[in-house]
């Protein structure tokens, strides 16, 4: 019997923008809230893989032609770029620095160097968790 | 009065989810365990809003949207096992 998937394809294209709107506002979240690059990047994982799960994995590659293990090294040497910074001011290694700054439509925001460590910690938990998952579903068959 | 109602309400849905449980360890069919998994999910999303009414604040919010995306991610997955034996297909045609 050939099963009909429209239901679980017209779901996906809504819900998996939602998920991924969520990761976003967590991500940005982090460091003073509940969020950070941890959670966001799990969150962006389970949309990607909710359109894993809905397509198949060969329409998906087609779709995202993203190479897992490259992101992991991209995300580990954003984190360690931006741990060795501090020692250019003399300072132990992974200091952070923070400073609030007036833009103009925003107000006044707070510019942090721990951004740019979240940001290397995101990409390689989205890509740690998908090429896990795609690594262990591919082995059958 | 509104300390006393959370807290028997807290007690019944937790009486609710060990409940889901049992189903969960017995069901006689792989259907009935899926839909009381989803079941304890959605349950324990009332669960931390009650919580968040007794101490009030707004804290955990994100806490229930991430349970309700998880648990939803899992029952699509196990509804598509159920349905064809795959999860992740390769090729469809």
């Amino acid at each position: 019997m050939k099963t009909n998937y429209l239901m679980l394809h017209t779901i996906t294209r809504v819900v998996s923008f939602i998920i991924l709107s969520f990761s976003i506002f967590l991500f940005f979240a982090g460091h003073n809230n509940p969020g950070g690059g941890f959670i966001g990047g799990l969150m962006t994982a389970s949309a990607l893989l909710l359109l894993y799960v809905s397509f198949d994995i060969k329409k998906i590659r087609k779709v995202i032609p993203f190479n897992y293990p490259v992101i992991i090294a991209v995300g580990l040497l954003i984190t360690i770029i931006t741990g060795l910074n501090s020692l250019l001011f003399g300072d132990p290694f992974l200091t952070q620095y923070f400073e609030y700054y007036n833009v103009p439509i925003l107000g006044e925001i707070e510019l942090t160097t721990a951004l740019p460590f979240d940001l290397g910690i995101y990409l390689v938990v989205v890509a740690i968790a998908l090429l896990i998952i795609l690594t262990i579903a591919e082995d059958d068959s | 009065m509104l300390q006393t109602v959370t807290t028997i309400v807290l007690i019944m849905m937790s009486i609710s989810i060990f409940i889901c449980f049992i189903r969960v360890v017995k069901g006689p069919t792989m259907s009935d365990r899926v839909v009381a998994l989803d079941t304890i999910g959605i349950n324990l999303i009332g669960f931390i809003g009650i919580l968040m009414i007794i101490q009030k604040t707004v804290a955990y919010s994100e806490v229930i949207l991430v349970i309700a995306i998880i648990a939803f991610i899992g029952s699509i997955a196990f509804a598509k096992f159920i349905e064809g034996g795959v999860v992740l297909d390769r090729d469809r045609r």
